[in-house]
C-alpha cells in the first residue's frame, strides 16, 4: 500500500476509534466455578445479605425443554428493595419497564455464569443526581454479590 | 540519623506503590474470565492461554484490544480502567505463557509487500470458510454458554476496526504461518502456501482498513416504547393478552409490578405486567448471545395513572441492543422491537 494511502487508513480508523466504536462494558459478568444448584443457593441469599428481595425466578430452560429444545440451566432472578422499587416506579414511572432488578444466570458444563445490566445504564433514562447515586450503590452492591460469589 | 530516616522514607514509598499496584490476576477475573475462562481457555472470548497465541502476539495487540474492544463482536472497550490497570491485566495474561513472541518457533522476517488482489483470491480459498467472506468472522457465540459446543473457538471478525488496530502485519503473518494449535487454524505453511502467498493474504486482510466496517448504533433510541391506552386497566390487560396470542406469543404470567416484592393485600394494583414468551423465537435469541435474558421474559406492562388514563409500556429492545456490544443481535431487537410496537398498538386502539 502507497503511504499516502496507508496514512489516509490510519486516520479512518483513528476516526472510527474515536470516540470508541466498541461499547463500554455495560453489562456486570462474572463466571463461578460452583455448578449451577449451588451458585443459585448462594445468589439467593447473597442478595437477601445486600438487603435485597428476590421477588421472581423465572425458569426459562425449563419452557424451553418443554417446547423440544436443548439447553443448560438457565434462570432469571429478579430483585429488588421493595420501598426503593415503589419509590421509583412512582415518582419515575418511565423506569418501571427496567423494574425490579434482575440477573441472569446459567450453567456452563461445571461452572456457572451470571449477567446483570450495570444499572449506571439507567442513568440515560433519568436525569437525576439522587438517581445517578442510587444506580451507582445498586452498581457497587452487584459487583460486590459478585466478587463475594467467587470466594464461595 | 539521616540515612535511616532516607531508607524508612524509601521503604515507604516502596510498599505504597506494592500495595497501590493493581491486581491483574483480580482484574482478569472480574472483567474477563466469563467470556475467557478462568484460567484463560477460551469460550465466547478466544482463548488466551493457548501457547500458540501467546506466541503470536505483543503486548500491544492485547492492550489495545482491551481498551478498544472488538465493536459489535461482544468484547467490549475498558474504556474505564486506568493504563496501569491494562497494563496489569496484559501481565497476569503473559503469566501463563511460556514463550514470548520474540520465541516463536518460526520466527517471521521482515513482511515482503503483498499483493491484497492475489491475496483476495486465497483469502476466499483458505480463510473464508471460517472468517467470512469479507473477514466478517463466524457467527453466533454459540461456541459455549449453556449451548451445545460445536466450535472450539468463534473465528474472529478480520475487517473489525477493532482487530485491525490492535493487530499489526507481523503478528497477522505469524498466525498464518504458524496456525493456532487447539483451534481449527492451520500453519499455512503446512498447509502448502508459500511466504509470499501469506503476505499477499495479509496485505488483503491489511486492505480491509479503506473499507472499515462502520458500525454503530443509533443513540436516539427511547429506552422504553410507551403508548396511551383507550381502555380501563383490566380491558387493556385482556386487550394485551390477546394480541400477544394473536403474534404468536404465549402468555406466561400476568402479575403485579409489586408482587413478590410487598405482602399480599400491600402491593399497588394499578401497575400489571403482562409476560409472554415464544421458546423458538428464544431459543434463537439465545444462540446469538446467551446473555440476553436480561430481555426475558417478553413483558409489557399496563399501568393506570392518577388521572385515570392507562399507559403501556416496554423495555425498547433496540436501545438494550447496544449494551450487548452485539452486531448480530440487532435485527432480533429489530424484530422485538416491532412486535412489542404491534402488540401495544393492538391492545390500545
Amino acid at each position: 500500500m502507497k503511504r499516502p494511502l496507508r496514512l489516509l487508513s490510519a486516520l479512518l480508523l483513528a476516526l472510527l476509534l474515536n470516540p470508541l466504536a466498541a461499547e463500554e462494558e455495560s453489562l456486570l459478568m462474572m463466571r463461578s466455578s460452583q455448578s449451577f444448584p449451588e451458585a443459585m443457593l448462594a445468589v439467593q441469599k447473597t442478595l437477601g445479605e445486600y438487603g435485597y428481595t428476590v421477588s421472581r425466578v423465572q425458569r426459562v430452560d425449563i419452557g424451553l425443554t418443554a417446547s423440544g429444545f436443548e439447553t443448560d440451566r438457565y434462570r432469571i432472578v429478579f430483585f429488588g428493595k421493595p420501598e426503593e422499587i415503589r419509590h421509583l416506579s412512582g415518582e419515575h414511572p418511565e423506569l418501571i419497564p427496567y423494574l425490579p432488578l434482575k440477573m441472569t444466570i446459567f450453567a456452563e458444563q461445571d461452572e456457572t455464569l451470571l449477567v446483570a445490566l450495570d444499572p449506571t445504564a439507567l442513568d440515560d433514562i433519568v436525569d437525576d443526581e439522587a438517581f445517578a447515586q442510587l444506580t451507582m450503590r445498586w452498581k457497587n452492591d452487584i459487583i460486590a454479590i459478585m466478587d463475594e460469589l467467587r470466594e464461595y | 540519623m539521616f540515612r535511616s530516616t532516607l531508607f524508612l522514607i524509601s521503604g515507604l514509598l516502596l510498599s505504597t506503590t506494592l500495595l497501590a499496584a493493581p491486581d491483574g490476576a483480580r482484574l482478569y477475573e472480574r472483567h474477563c474470565s466469563a467470556c475467557h475462562g478462568l484460567e484463560g481457555e477460551g469460550g465466547v472470548g478466544v482463548p488466551l492461554v493457548l501457547p500458540s497465541f501467546q506466541r503470536a502476539v505483543e503486548d500491544d495487540f492485547l492492550f489495545t484490544t482491551i481498551r478498544h474492544g472488538r465493536p459489535g463482536r461482544v468484547m467490549p472497550a475498558f474504556t474505564s480502567l486506568s493504563d496501569a490497570q491494562v497494563r496489569a491485566i496484559v501481565d497476569h495474561l503473559r503469566s501463563w505463557a511460556p514463550e514470548r513472541p520474540q520465541q516463536a518457533a518460526r520466527p517471521v522476517r521482515k513482511p515482503a509487500h503483498g499483493k491484497p488482489g492475489r491475496g483476495k483470491a486465497l483469502f476466499a480459498q483458505h480463510c473464508a470458510q471460517c472468517h467470512g467472506a469479507n473477514g466478517e468472522g463466524g457467527h453466533g457465540t454459540g461456541v459455549t454458554f449453556s449451548r451445545p459446543r460445536d466450535l472450539p473457538v468463534m473465528a474472529p471478525a478480520l475487517n473489525n476496526p477493532g482487530f485491525l488496530a490492535a493487530a499489526d502485519d507481523h503478528m497477522i503473518k505469524r498466525t498464518l504461518m504458524e496456525g493456532r494449535e487447539g483451534t481449527p487454524m492451520v500453519s499455512f505453511l503446512d498447509a502448502g502456501l508459500n511466504e509470499q502467498q501469506i503476505d499477499d493474504i495479509v496485505s488483503y486482510v491489511r486492505s480491509f482498513e479503506e473499507e472499515p466496517l462502520h458500525w454503530q448504533y443509533d443513540r436516539d433510541e427511547a429506552p422504553a416504547i410507551t403508548m396511551e391506552s383507550s381502555y380501563d386497566l383490566q380491558t387493556t390487560v385482556e386487550n394485551i393478552k390477546r394480541a400477544a396470542v394473536g403474534k404468536n406469543f404465549r402468555i406466561i404470567r400476568i402479575q403485579r409490578l409489586e408482587d413478590g416484592l410487598f405482602e399480599e393485600g400491600e402491593q399497588n394494583e394499578k401497575q400489571v405486567i403482562v409476560y409472554f414468551c415464544n421458546f423458538n423465537f428464544i431459543n434463537e435469541a439465545l444462540s446469538l448471545d446467551p446473555r440476553v435474558g436480561l430481555f426475558m421474559p417478553c413483558r409489557i406492562t399496563a399501568v393506570e395513572k392518577a388521572d385515570g388514563t392507562v399507559e403501556l409500556m416496554a423495555i425498547n429492545p433496540r436501545y438494550m441492543s447496544r449494551l450487548f456490544n452485539n452486531a448480530e443481535l440487532d435485527e432480533a431487537c429489530t424484530r422485538m422491537h416491532n412486535l412489542y410496537e404491534s402488540i401495544i398498538e393492538e391492545a390500545t386502539l
